[in-house]
């Protein structure tokens, strides 16, 4: 029964599996349309952000984080130093998204019920940030020290020999907070995955206050009002950051290659995955006439993909379904949403061709240090 | 004071400032250059032909040179152990033929050609030749990489 189970999350957590789930449900989760809402109000989704449902939903990952603790290799991965903030990151992730959820759930019934929201104070109700505010920062602080001395202290650094150049180690894993990073260095160039991306992500982040003219939902909690934004957000946040962590620090076993949490890492495992890049599949799969010597003539195809990918979406959606969004924010604005938007969507795109059709590069130009 | 003065003594100040902090980041950036290396030569003989097994990868360098000698029945050749995506050191999986990287898993032929995971070129090989006394004479200061299609030249491959 128990080893059923196991090999059934096994199955599951196959990525290309996974994450597909994921994808499919996180609309119904935290729907972006009302299509999406009846759904999410039909199937019940919306008493996951009720304080049962918090509470199901905490017992549902104690149980396995539980049930890995006590098996034999998922417990060598859960019992690491190193693997204790994932374990702490599942938790409050899941609880700030809850406490968030919940809040913005209860205003928006208030709203609906013509009520004031939650965090709404009259005149009278004034709080003063001296000493109100400072004493609880203080408070934090002091609780949040302690913690981390006991942290420290009964968990030492997982301190190893002498870095040895040689020798890198079996699997060889980033800090926890990269592991995201990590994995998108799986299935793009270091300069895009580890230079452009996190750029983009940085500079998005910060672009938000400027792209985003919503007045409302601001200073309190509030989802019916903005949920294709707060969609777009966890989207990236859960499934391309969050996600891609755990996958990393759970799924990623010696050699890079993918592993089942129960499974045990075997370095012997043998993942066959020839991967072709695309100028191979035009030119010597398809029309088989083998690749043409210049660069540019052989990525030809690559280069007509991907200057279509950023060139028509964004025309097509400014005449059709986004041409409300277009008229607010202006062109500049909306062609950088555009932009931001579909730069993230690469990732997933690219992670799917590299699982379906072992498709390596869409651009390759090593002559140049130029892959897409 | 004059106003002439004032600037001279103005001009003077700045150009001691500029001469002062030039001096000093003349001399951080010497700092960054080691006045000695301890490195191994650059160029070192590994042995002769024969001392290497036939179609074997052999990793008696990797550890002090970083190179893996391979001796196939037409001659030999040295591969960089840097894997060409972001400079890990691949491993050499002897029952499944191939280098495999342990950090993004990149997967290398015994050639050195990449054919899985993320990296983006071969790996590349150095100079190798036969020294007067007959040894293999591994020259790491020249580097030969496929995709420019230095991999014909001579010096990339070792016809024994």
């Amino acid at each position: 029964m128990l080893d059923g189970i196991k090999a059934f999350l096994d199955i599951l957590s196959k990525p290309q599996i996974s994450f597909t789930l994921i994808i499919f449900i996180f609309p119904f989760v935290i729907p972006p349309t009302m299509w999406f809402e009846k759904w999410h109000r039909k199937l019940g989704l919306h008493l996951l952000w009720t304080r049962k449902g918090g509470l199901y939903m905490f017992a549902f990952i104690t149980i396995i984080l539980l049930l890995g603790f006590f098996d034999e290799n998922f417990g060598k991965i859960l019992g690491k130093p190193d693997n204790v903030p994932i374990i702490i990151l599942i938790y409050s992730v899941f609880f700030f998204l809850w406490l968030s959820m919940s809040s913005a759930y209860k205003n928006d019934e208030r709203m609906a019920r013509g009520e004031k929201v939650e965090e709404d104070y009259g005149p009278d109700e004034k709080v003063l940030v001296w000493p109100d505010l400072v004493y609880i920062e203080m408070i934090a602080l002091i609780l949040m020290t302690v913690f981390l001395l006991v942290w420290s202290i009964g968990l030492p650094a997982p301190l190893e020999e002498a870095a040895n150049p040689s020798l890198s180690p079996n699997p060889a894993k980033a800090p926890w907070y990269f592991l995201g990073l990590q994995e998108m260095l799986v299935y793009f160039d270091p300069w895009l995955a580890g230079v452009i991306f996190p750029t983009l992500i940085i500079v998005g982040l910060m672009a938000l206050p400027y792209v985003d003219d919503n007045p409302k939902a601001s200073g309190y909690y509030s989802f019916a009002n903005r949920r294709a934004s707060i969609f777009i957000f966890l989207f990236g946040f859960l499934t391309l950051w969050v996600f891609l962590i755990v996958v990393g620090t759970f799924f990623r076993g010696p050699n890079w290659n993918f592993f089942g949490p129960f499974e045990e890492w075997s370095v012997a495992k043998v993942v066959p995955l020839t991967n072709v890049n695309l100028s191979e599949y035009v030119w010597v799969k398809m029309l088989r006439i083998g690749l043409p010597s210049h660069p540019l003539v052989r990525e030809v195809v690559g280069i007509v993909i991907v200057v279509l990918y950023f060139g028509l979406p964004p025309v097509i959606l400014a005449r059709g379904k986004l041409r409300g969004l277009v008229e607010r924010l202006g062109a500049t604005r909306y062609a950088l949403v555009i932009f931001l938007a579909l730069s993230m969507m690469a990732l997933p795109i690219k992670m799917y061709l590299r699982w379906t059709i072992n498709l390596k590069y869409i651009i390759a130009i090593p002559e140049s240090f130029f892959n897409i | 004071m004059k106003r002439r003065k004032f600037i001279t003594w103005l001009s003077v100040g700045w150009l001691a400032f500029a001469g002062a902090t030039g001096g000093f980041f003349t001399m951080i950036i010497r700092f960054l250059f080691p006045n000695v290396l301890f490195e191994p030569p650059q160029s070192f003989k590994v042995g002769f032909p024969s001392d290497f097994q036939l179609n074997q990868v052999d990793e008696r360098f990797k550890q002090s040179q970083a190179v893996w000698l391979v001796r196939t029945a037409e001659g030999m050749y040295a591969l960089s152990t840097v894997c060409t995506h972001l400079g890990c050191t691949p491993n050499w999986l002897i029952t499944d033929n191939k280098f495999k990287c342990p950090c993004h898993g990149s997967g290398f032929r015994k050639s050195g050609i990449n054919f899985e995971g993320p990296a983006p070129r071969p790996l590349e090989r150095y100079r190798i030749v036969l020294a007067e006394d007959g040894q293999v004479l591994v020259d790491k200061s020249v580097k030969f990489q496929y995709e420019k299609g230095q991999w014909d030249s001579p010096e990339a491959f070792l016809t024994t």
